[in-house]
């Protein structure tokens, strides 16, 4: 898929999200590849455009706008590609997760096993599951029928057994999915696209079951050992279809797919598009490659929030990816107040509101999507919603990321204490090298400050990790231009996209007589060095600049640990960011003052120590 | 940029609409082209596919799965009723014999040699749709359905509760700002499409439900009567589902919100007419909104402005959307180019909106919504 880059210079990537469609320009000057100019604009599937590229439009028109160049072409019909870098860019490309994105149903044999490897597959891929078939899962055949009738997923993917394994289960799932003869959403005219990847014995049978009803298309099992997953082969598939069949029926998409491409030696070819959330994976697992870290993102978005893992198990490292369906701040605002509570929104806002206010408010920020808080009171509401939707993506994502079930573990005489189930959670905040958030409600923070401490609340991060945002939400956009040209996407990515907050160093344990949670000496470069207590319940922020570094030795209480293992002292080099080195002293766990008056006490003290709001946000009091 | 895009709601006098009944299936068109209809009219009919019931024979007859075949009395495809034997054992020297018999009246739909599993499906449920406008079919989508057209009033809520139905639109309060409250609904209610205020509540709206009102349009309703009405609090805004008994159209949105004076003006002068009102809303994947459809009997013209969908230029009407503002009308005074910090920090494009009372304010470009026409 790669092409020599020297044939590219200059590039236009949007980003069709459920709310807002956003471009970007990227040139090569002086032999590096940099964002130029950024655009945006409201995403129109919905009434009265109805067309996603009427947004495409708008957003690369600001840019003309801005850059006092014209991209488009003329009539206005789609973005000006020239053959041979005479006007306009060298090559379009597009990532998607309007329209509600890709809405999968999933089927796997025995639900934590193949149904679960399944599902990876499927969000790695960038879909929502809506729901996971197993033979297993509790439902009669015909209430199994009955939800994939009434879910009109976009497509499925039928996994199950092992290679060798059961056949008889399989064909009983194929079997559901025949007499449930899903219809879907989009299009009355075509047929379900159904990938099946799983006990490669049952292939012939499961043709014979479904091959005339649904587009099937037959893959390498996902699970061909209980060891080892191979969920590429499916992944690509479903990235296909989606093209092919999904995106086709999408209002304004089949456009859009024909402006997406380039010239190859004068020939026009197609750039696919790609969900939002596969494009931003694919940028994620090549961060981490890179460095050879531990990596985990976060993408609030308006309807969805994604959280990206690269986490180590064993020798392996482990790429996951959820999407929290109905966790986002503008139309899945409302779910963000269901799922979390009043009470879990309400704690992170330093004044009181009146209850049936605040409900209505966000309604209405839930009906008009697009509106952005013009007041401080209001943004910091918002914010305090963001750390819960992000708290609850987080606790989905620790459900998903985990080692494989169903495992043979090998264990000897030392294990016999310690009982450890197959199937454990991969994330661990202790080990987590960077923490990338991402997402307008993180990215466009007035101050990068919040953006911190949004999600050090929401993720609570132990030991040492260095925080970092997208800067001006870019990551689909960088993840499709990594397929073509992986080099500008990694240039663009490190010199314009990511913005290093700081490292933040919280000690974790627990220890009830410890008031002081570590000591800690930061030696400089020019030989000056700073003791700093990290006291109990405080935060502190020592500044240290965008790529400065610091000698640390931290020495944390007993039985606290920063990362080295309980009591144990760490020795390392901390790195600074925009807002600097943040000491956490709130303790892991972490818990807020049950007393009202002492919790909005404590709120003021952190937020001040951050320096996250104007400081007439302690006069602030509910009500307009 | 001379104009900047923000979505907007439309208010229309008088526009063609135009509306699409489709079948959820493919079935049977019942009109021609250029025939006209009313809202009750059946345009076209389908059999959604029964449910389906498995019933795994192989198990009932304690049998390998590849042996029950021969022993089936029935075929791929037969109609079969409720307890009619499907297959027998042969049993020992005829005795003994172990019967499977149907749970369902249907169609025996498939058995499987591998799994002993049967399809058994249950009879196919009858699916019509009606035209929903006063209107002239003007296309035939073979098999699907039909395009219904009708010059008419068109207003687009912001959210609803509850799917499609019609009635005599009927005033009850004086102005956009007045509360539709329990006090102004009466027997003279039952079957029409109710215009109130600013306002209604969840006991107001019972008691519409109990005088067999068809739906309510509104400015606003709290949210907390929401949850009361759906009995659930509602996670993601798809509606149009609920079974309500009444359909709910909010205008402007949640909380006491005073109508649009120009939508108020313009409902009112169609009273007495009959109102196609749908609730369905769903903001997500697909977009859709509620709204009101006056079909206008012998009006052949539309009378709306030609401006491009979305485009907002000086002068043009707009609504605030977002606190401070929320709620208030004014025109455009001047569409700046450069980003302005706001009182939240946030550094964004922004507008000046003159209001009617002379007061001439900054908001961001995106809490601000075009009224059109």
């Amino acid at each position: 898929m790669a092409v020599a880059s020297k044939e590219i210079t200059r590039i236009m990537a949007t980003d069709c999200g459920s709310t807002t469609t956003k471009a970007i320009l990227i040139e090569k000057k002086d032999g590096e590849f940099r964002l130029i100019r950024r655009g945006e604009a409201p995403t129109t599937v919905e009434a009265p455009a109805e067309d996603v590229t009427k947004g495409v439009l708008n957003a690369v028109g600001e840019i003309e706008d801005l850059e006092g160049r014209k991209f488009l072409k003329a009539d206005e019909d789609g973005v000006q590609v020239s053959p041979d870098s005479t006007d306009g860019v060298d090559i379009y490309m597009s990532t998607s997760s309007a329209g509600g994105g890709l809405q999968m149903t999933v089927a796997g044999v025995v639900k934590s096993m193949t149904g679960e490897s399944a599902q990876r597959a499927a969000l790695g891929a960038g879909a929502i599951v809506m729901d996971i078939v197993a033979s297993n899962d509790g439902r009669l055949p015909h209430e199994k029928v009955a939800d994939i009738r009434r879910l009109r997923p976009d497509m499925i993917l039928l996994s199950g057994g092992i290679d060798g394994g059961t056949i008889d289960h399989v064909i009983e799932l194929a079997e559901v999915i025949k007499a449930a003869d899903p219809k879907p959403r989009f299009g009355v005219g075509y047929k379900l696209p159904v990938i099946y990847a799983g006990n490669k014995n049952a292939r012939e049978l499961v043709k014979e079951e479904l091959g005339e009803q649904v587009e099937l298309k037959v893959v390498d099992n996902l699970r061909p050992v209980l060891e080892r997953e191979n969920l590429g082969p499916a992944r690509d598939t479903i990235h296909e279809l989606f093209m092919e069949h999904v995106m086709a029926q999408a209002p304004g998409y089949p456009r859009l797919m024909k402006w997406a491409g380039h010239y190859v030696d004068g020939e026009w070819k197609q750039v696919p598009i790609m969900p939002t959330p596969g494009a931003v994976g694919k940028l994620i697992e090549a961060v981490a490659e890179k460095e050879n870290i531990e990596v985990m993102g976060v993408d609030i978005g308006g309807a969805t929030t994604d959280v990206f893992s690269v986490f180590s198990s064993g020798e392996e490292t482990v790429f996951n990816r959820t999407v929290s369906a109905n966790l986002g701040m503008s139309y899945s605002v409302s779910n963000v107040f269901v799922s979390a509570g009043y009470d879990n929104v309400m704690r992170w806002v330093p004044f009181h509101m009146d209850e049936a206010d605040l409900r209505n408010r966000i309604r209405n920020k839930m009906i008009r999507p697009t509106t952005i808080p013009q007041l401080l009171k209001e943004l910091i509401v918002e914010q305090a919603i963001a750390r819960e939707a992000l708290r609850l993506a987080l606790v989905q994502h620790k459900d998903l990321a985990t080692g494989l079930k169903g495992v043979a573990q090998e264990r000897t005489i030392g294990d016999a204490f310690e009982q450890t189930q197959t199937g454990a959670t991969l994330v661990n905040m202790m080990t987590l090298d960077l923490l990338i958030g991402s997402g307008g409600v993180l990215s466009h923070a007035p101050r990068r400050s919040q953006a911190a401490l949004m999600v050090i609340d929401a993720f609570l991060p132990e030991g040492i990790t260095m925080l970092a945002v997208d800067s001006i939400f870019m990551m689909p956009q960088l993840g499709v231009l990594s397929e073509v040209l992986p080099e500008a996407a990694t240039e663009v990515f490190d010199k314009d996209c990511l913005i290093r907050l700081g490292t933040c160093i919280a000690p974790a344990g627990v220890n009830k007589k410890a008031t002081v949670l570590a000591e800690v000496t930061l030696t400089k470069q020019d030989g000056s060095s700073i003791d700093i207590e990290m006291e109990l319940g405080k935060m502190h922020v020592e500044p240290l600049g965008v790529g400065e570094k610091v000698n640390a030795v931290i020495k944390p209480a007993k039985n606290l640990d920063v990362g080295n293992g309980p009591s144990n002292e760490w020795i390392g080099e901390l790195e600074g960011g925009v807002v600097g080195l943040i000491f956490d002293g709130r303790g892991r766990p972490f818990v807020l003052p049950k007393d009202d008056a002492q919790r909005i006490e404590k709120l003021q003290e952190w937020s001040k120590a951050l320096d996250i709001y104007p400081e007439r946000f302690m006069d602030l009091e509910g009500g307009e | 940029m001379a104009f900047a895009y923000t979505p907007g709601l439309r208010v229309a006098d008088c526009t063609l609409v135009r509306k699409e009944r489709r079948l959820p299936l493919a079935g049977e068109t019942l009109v021609n082209a250029g025939d006209s209809v009313t809202a009750d009219t059946i345009v076209a009919k389908t059999h959604l596919p029964g449910n389906v019931k498995m019933l795994n024979i192989a198990n009932v007859m304690g049998l390998p799965p590849g042996d029950i075949p021969e022993l089936l009395f029935v075929k791929e495809g037969d109609s079969i009723e409720e307890n009619q034997t499907l297959g027998q054992t042969k049993g020992f020297f005829g005795l003994f014999k172990n019967t499977v018999k149907s749970p369902i009246e249907g169609t025996f739909e498939s058995y499987n040699k591998i799994t002993g599993q049967a399809v058994l499906r249950e009879p196919p449920v009858p699916v019509a749709i009606d035209a929903y406008l006063l209107g002239t079919v003007t296309e035939i989508l073979e098999n699907e359905g039909v395009i219904v057209e009708a010059y008419a009033t068109f207003v687009q809520g912001i959210f609803g509760v509850g799917g499609e139905t019609r009635g005599e639109l009927k005033v009850l309060t004086d102005g956009p700002e007045d509360e539709l409250t329990e006090d102004l609904i009466d027997e003279s209610c039952r079957g029409k499409v109710l215009l109130g205020g600013s306002f209604v509540s969840y006991t107001t709206l019972n008691k519409a439900i109990r005088t067999g009102v068809k739906a309510i349009i509104v400015g606003g309703f709290d949210d907390k009567d929401l949850k009361e009405f759906l009995g659930y609090e509602l996670g993601v805004a798809i509606t149009g589902h609920e079974k309500k008994g009444i359909t709910l159209v909010l205008t402007e949105g949640f909380g006491r919100m005073t109508m649009a004076s120009e939508t108020f003006q313009l409902l009112k002068s169609r009273e007495g007419l009959l109102a196609s009102v749908n609730g369905a809303t769903q903001i997500r994947a697909g977009v859709m909104r509620p709204e009101v459809v006056i079909p206008l009997e012998g009006t052949e013209t539309e009378k709306s402005s030609d401006k491009s969908a979305g485009a907002m230029d000086i002068g043009s009407p707009v609504r605030c959307i977002r606190a401070p503002y929320f709620g208030k009308l004014g025109t455009v005074e001047a569409l700046p180019a450069e980003l302005q910090v706001l009182d939240s920090e946030a550094k964004v494009r922004v507008l000046d909106v003159k209001f009617d009372n002379g007061e001439i304010v900054t908001v961001p470009r995106a809490n601000v919504e075009l009224i059109e026409e």
